[in-house]
């Protein structure tokens, strides 16, 4: 079988020169393009104030919230949504004919659209709701996926994925008899873009990569990968649950065909998340829970189901969720990402600069693309006891293998430290975390 | 701090840095691998049994000071007793570790295994602190399958 050769196909259809100098260069943060800071005064001292949880002090300490990449706190315009929907709008969508109902439907619809005007895809029709990034991949996997892969098919991923972009698609090719195929990463922990191109073969069905490292905060140059897998004709799933929250995402401009968030990681609610699909594929996919609410006609010989995306929304779904959601799409576009991203690039490259000049202390990823994440590892000191003493400081990082087992086993480590960024942090917090790093260090350098 | 202190005693992180009986036994008849899934803390136990008693015990260990010193300061106290002494003591660690934050256990009837009463101040560590004695009772039952302590 000929392979695909993505360097000549796209010698055909353009310069080949100006892409590959293109994806050697590694320089596509949608977000700095339409960055417009200056626009609206950044304040964060007045964003704390939205945060009713950053008031509070843990251990006699003032609460330093360092560990955004597993949830981000709420702001009270999300809090307030959630009560609001339950204390004067609950009920069931869809099917009431009654005020209440009417209420709740539209409010549900209109976080669809709400969702579907923040990453800009075609038509709310493209916006699925599901639980979480997770269940968004588990749902493409068994409904593209069986629909799709074959025996001998191929399905490639990368090193650095999160284990919710691996283990579902273990599961789909150890049914199908498919082969899971790794982009490799460099020592810096950036994807190595050259091995990817061998990767693609007429034989790859999907291509799924995370677009933020959950544990390295490498941004990969997701519209490259994009553009080599479209050369042959392969669609691309983008885990973006460390995207959305840091960097303008744009799914017509990425082309991507599959898109994937969690509503927790952008200041909304657990038990909501996106699935974006390119609306001709998700109609093509069968469904994947069947029950109410995803139907046209019952009957015991034959079911027809409604079109997407309420054919993939069986029985009644997180409402309040949902409403959450766009509560915080609301909040999160009226501070801007314009102004989001300067702030958080500006704590990323201060944390890294701080915590470089700890002798003892060693950075794991230090990818020049990045994003609201810092990973590092201490001599001879565990992640778990320098996150106890820590915590003793009212300081919260994660510590741990960050669910990307893969990224340590690539780094030699059995776990490391991670202090990631959300808008609300400040430079005082990284200035607590690099004494309280000190402070282990002390612990653990007295000696008897 | 105080708390820390407690905790992060010397003896603990003396054990951490040099622990006792730490590498593989040669002439081992028992053994079992721990595993921490929370953390990815890995634990290997590797003993010596005869007449029911625990004539020699080593350990190999990835993971935190906890853990580490816990499994070290165990294998001190292990070696010589009886297989039932052995599960006897690890019933009796386990309650030191897991009693309310701030009551006092009585020390005296702890000995060596004493310096862990700092663990019962942090429960999110009191799985580190008993990883080597989960490991130790899976391989004295003789059980093939990883332990783990979730």
């Amino acid at each position: 079988m000929a392979r695909c050769d993505p360097a000549r196909a796209i010698e055909k259809k353009q310069c080949s020169g100006c892409l590959i100098m293109g994806l050697l260069t590694n320089d596509f943060r949608t977000a700095e393009k339409e960055s417009k800071a200056g626009d609206r005064k950044f304040d964060v001292d007045l964003i704390r104030e939205d945060f009713p949880i950053l008031r509070q002090m843990v251990h006699g300490k003032p609460l330093v919230y360092l560990d955004n990449a597993a949830t981000t706190q709420k702001p009270q315009r999300v809090i307030d949504a959630i009560n609001r929907y339950y204390s004067a709008q609950n009920s069931n969508i869809h099917r009431g004919v009654y005020y209440l109902s009417e209420i709740a439907t539209e409010a549900y619809e209109t976080s669809r659209k709400a969702v579907s005007q923040f990453i800009n895809t075609k038509s709310p029709n493209e916006i699925v709701f599901v639980r979480g990034a997770t269940e968004a991949i588990n749902l493409v996997a068994s409904s593209f996926g069986k629909a799709n892969v074959q025996p001998g098919d191929e399905i490639i991923i990368s090193h650095m994925e999160h284990h919710s972009n691996i283990v579902p698609w273990q599961i789909l090719c150890e049914e199908r008899g498919a082969t899971l195929r790794i982009i490799p990463i460099n020592d810096r922990g950036e994807l190595i873009l050259e091995e990817y191109k061998k990767l693609l073969s007429e034989k790859t069905k999907l291509v799924s990569v995370v677009y933020v490292s959950n544990s390295l905060g490498t941004i990969n140059p997701v519209k490259k990968i994009i553009e080599l897998a479209h050369q042959c004709n392969i669609p691309v799933l983008l885990d973006a649950a460390q995207a959305v929250q840091h960097l303008q995402v744009d799914v017509q401009e990425l082309d991507c065909d599959f898109l994937v968030f969690s509503g927790h990681k952008i200041y909304g609610p657990t038990g909501i998340g996106i699935l974006y699909a390119k609306e001709e594929i998700l109609q093509e996919m069968p469904p994947y829970q069947g029950g109410g609410d995803m139907i046209n006609s019952v009957t015991f010989e034959n079911t027809t189901f409604k079109k997407a995306p309420h054919k993939f929304e069986a029985g009644t779904p997180n409402i309040a969720g949902a409403i959450g959601l766009s509560a915080a799409l609301d909040y999160l576009q009226n501070v801007g990402l314009e102004n989001i991203i300067p702030h958080e690039t500006d704590l990323v490259n201060y944390a890294s600069q701080a915590l470089s000049s700890i002798r003892e202390l060693k950075l794991i990823g230090t990818a020049k693309n990045k994003a609201s994440v810092v990973s590092f590892v201490i001599d001879e000191i565990h992640p778990h006891d320098i996150g106890t003493i820590l915590d003793r400081e009212g300081i919260a990082i994660r510590t741990g293998h960050h669910c990307t087992q893969p990224v340590m086993q690539r780094f030699g480590v059995p776990a490391t430290s991670r202090a990631s960024f959300a808008l609300y942090n400040t430079r005082d917090e990284i200035d607590a975390l690099v004494s309280g790093i000190h402070k282990v260090i002390k612990v653990f350098s007295t000696r008897p | 701090m105080d708390e820390i202190k407690e905790l992060y005693q010397e003896i603990i992180l003396d054990h951490n840095k040099n622990p006792k009986n730490y590498g593989e036994l040669e002439n081992y008849n028992y053994t079992s691998e721990g595993y921490n899934p929370l953390c990815g803390d890995r634990l290997n136990i590797y003993l010596q049994i005869e007449d029911q008693k625990i004539k020699d015990i080593r350990f190999v260990a990835s993971g935190c000071a906890i853990s580490k010193a816990s499994a070290s300061v165990m294998t001190t106290v292990l070696k010589g007793k009886s297989i039932e002494e052995a599960k006897e003591l690890f019933k009796k660690f386990q309650k030191l570790i897991t009693t309310n934050a701030g009551d006092e256990p009585d020390f005296k009837e702890y000995g060596k295994l004493a310096v862990f009463a700092g663990v019962r101040e942090f429960p999110t560590r009191v799985k580190c602190a008993s990883l080597g004695w989960h490991t130790v009772i899976a391989a004295l039952e003789d059980k093939n399958e990883m332990v783990t302590t979730e």
